[in-house]
């Protein structure tokens, strides 16, 4: 009990903080919005597993990855191949001229299904795939980068400069990804219709607890020694290293770890909007999750989902008035916030929210306190009184 | 070469900087329970030496063996599971951490990636942290962030997170820059105490401090050394004094 108490939650703030983002989550906005905003929020909620391994990677880990958007868009892509392969039986893909392969295929003149698509044939495959092979993908660059001790602005540039690579790629192997329009059209999961509205309740649910389950196994490795271990890390480097550690491999599992959060949050991301394309692959996806991480506090699993949801709250409340003027303003945000707020906004609650709580509490009290000698005092006349 | 058995044979050893040999054709023996010291002028490649022997720097040639394991083939953190630690000339701490953190941190067990995941504070493990912290004379700090600490209790604090491993070779640089004289003295007191059943290889520049924790003396003057054996026979050695008094 004590462990899941300390261990899992993160004792007494870290539950109290846990169950308002729960309550809030799974009771205010199903309940306050209606189904088209939900999904949205749904949606915003898939970026914030992107957020959340920000904050092991970047907050705890001191590694600044801006390609979170690759593995966000593997774990997607693979999902959208699983469905677009249900959605192209040969039956509703008649008019083709080869049925039973995916429609941008066969506009791009393939008259077969190329080999690493075959095997997204099978959901347990697809399911596997989600989370192994954006890992395998970070394990590869992350070996390479930190047993050659690259990191701080390099890895970042590097990490940027794999986000762009991996959006021309796709764009240009239009035949094998759908190219600039991704993958639409996306229909069921075995058998299941993702587009109506009970399913995009029974999602927005799956993907809210899949959320909380990922916070808690971030909780869980950031209260264990390696998370003090990455502290340690980002503050001396080379202290752990002379103690005995081999820094290259924590640093390489924590960026596998965040590549699998990110990439799960890709794929709710693909189910629950129905559609993968580059456009959350590349540069600015990728610097949007780390603004999000950011503005909710980098050092808070729980603020990054409230700075995610609040940023994108911002960008489709401002970018249906002024379009043109959103990206300016993100950038200034982002400015502010690592200027004004290193850690954003659980900082800001930390510092001010607290005392400002604790004053309430406290005045309370004394209410509670005068209560109580008012009665007595009343009791006692009475007494005097019979 | 007697035949004496050592724990550290450092035997020709040499590292050039594009020509420049900061450490040339060193050699140096240290025995167990001993504490050598090393001195001499800046640019003596004293911490070189150092930095060659915990792999922060790759020897150009020569051998380092500690208790048989060749030393220069490993990676750094390989030739601390060897038994070497080593403290950096500025205190070199977790500031964010608790000084207990600090300790438990370096505590050596759970040093892969899935042995620090599981590694639980059991109470060997809190026992160890409150003795080496008593040790350290910061038994009343545990829960104090380190960053709060004066500049001697981070060198101490450092020391101790040494300490918790136990290492049979344990180099120190410059472990009393910054400190008051009172705490020198307990600084040597501290040495003199945890010498004993391991290697000690100091750098200092303090030679009163010097005279009071070393058993044998090495100067270094030029990647080369100068002179060799206790504090007496080198202070009074003619070459010594010219380099540090002469030009």
């Amino acid at each position: 009990m004590n462990f899941v108490y300390d261990r899992l939650l993160g004792g007494k703030n870290g539950a109290i903080g846990f169950a308002v983002l729960a309550v809030l989550i799974l009771v205010i906005l199903p309940l306050g919005l209606d189904l088209f905003r939900l999904n949205l929020v749904g949606k915003y909620l898939t970026y914030a597993f992107a957020a959340v391994s920000l904050v092991l990677l970047w907050g705890y880990g001191g590694v600044l990855s801006l390609g979170q958007g690759v593995f966000f868009g593997l774990g997607g892509y693979c999902m959208a191949m699983f469905l677009k392969l249900e959605a192209s039986d040969p039956e509703s893909t008649k008019i083709q001229s080869t049925p039973g392969i995916p429609d941008f295929m066969d506009w791009n003149q393939l008259t077969e299904l190329p080999w690493f698509w075959a095997p997204f044939d099978s959901f347990g495959f697809t399911m596997l795939a989600v989370i192994v092979i954006p890992t395998i993908f970070a394990f590869i660059i992350g070996y390479s980068m930190f047993k050659r001790r690259v990191g701080g602005v390099y890895f970042a540039i590097i990490t940027q400069a794999i986000a762009l690579i991996m959006t021309v790629l796709i764009v240009g192997q239009q035949g094998y990804t759908g190219g600039i329009n991704g993958i639409t059209d996306l229909k069921t999961l075995n058998g299941w219709d993702i587009r109506d509205d009970s399913s995009k309740y029974i999602l927005y649910f799956i993907n809210a607890f899949m959320l909380f389950g990922v916070i808690i196994i971030s909780r869980y490795i950031l209260t264990s020694k390696f998370g003090r271990l990455l502290l340690a890390m980002r503050d001396k480097e080379d202290r752990v290293r002379f103690s005995g550690y081999d820094v290259a491999s924590f640093k390489i599992f924590i960026f596998c770890i965040s590549a699998a959060i990110s990439a799960l949050g890709g794929a709710m991301f693909t189910l629950q909007v129905g559609f993968m394309s580059p456009s959350f692959v590349g540069i600015v996806p990728s610097i949007e999750m780390v603004i999000f991480a950011a503005v909710g506090g980098r050092m808070s699993l729980i603020g990054a989902v409230y700075g995610t949801l609040l940023v994108n709250y911002g960008k489709s409340a401002f970018s249906e008035s002024f379009p043109e003027l959103w990206l300016f303003l993100m950038g200034g945000l982002f400015i502010a916030v690592v200027m004004f707020f290193p850690n954003g906004l659980a900082g800001i609650w930390e510092k001010h929210g607290k005392k400002w709580l604790g004053c309430i509490q406290k005045m309370q009290c004394v209410n509670a306190v005068k209560v109580m000698i008012v009665n007595k005092r009343a009791s006692r006349l009475e007494t005097v009184k019979e | 070469m007697s035949k004496k058995e050592f724990a550290l044979y450092i035997e020709d050893l040499t590292v050039s900087f594009d020509g420049f040999k900061a450490v040339d054709n060193l050699n140096l023996y240290i025995d167990k329970d001993e504490l050598h010291v090393v001195i001499g002028p800046n640019g003596a490649g004293k911490t070189t030496v150092l930095d060659l022997i915990c792999g922060k720097t790759k020897s150009t040639a020569g051998s380092i063996k500690f208790q048989d394991t060749e030393l220069t083939e490993l990676s750094e953190h390989e030739i601390v599971h060897a038994g070497v630690g080593r403290k950096f000339q500025t205190p070199s701490i977790y500031e964010n951490l608790s000084v207990y953190d600090n300790l438990e941190v370096s505590y050596p067990k759970g040093r892969s990636v899935f042995g620090s995941l599981t590694f639980k504070r059991t109470e060997e493990v809190d026992a160890r942290v409150r003795e080496v912290a008593n040790e350290i004379f910061l038994g009343d700090f545990l829960e104090m962030e380190a960053a709060l600490l004066s500049h001697g209790q981070k060198q101490w604090l450092e020391i101790g997170m040494l300490l918790i491993q136990d290492p049979q070779l344990l180099m120190l640089d410059e472990p009393v820059a910054g400190m008051s004289v009172k705490e020198r003295e307990q600084t040597a007191e501290l040495l003199k105490r945890i010498c004993k059943g391991r290697s000690m290889l100091v750098i200092e520049h303090d030679m009163d401090f010097v005279a009071k924790i070393a058993h044998k003396v090495t100067v270094l003057h030029q990647g080369k050394i100068l002179a060799a054996g206790d504090m007496q026979a080198v202070q009074n050695n003619p070459k010594v004094i010219e380099v540090y008094l002469g030009h």
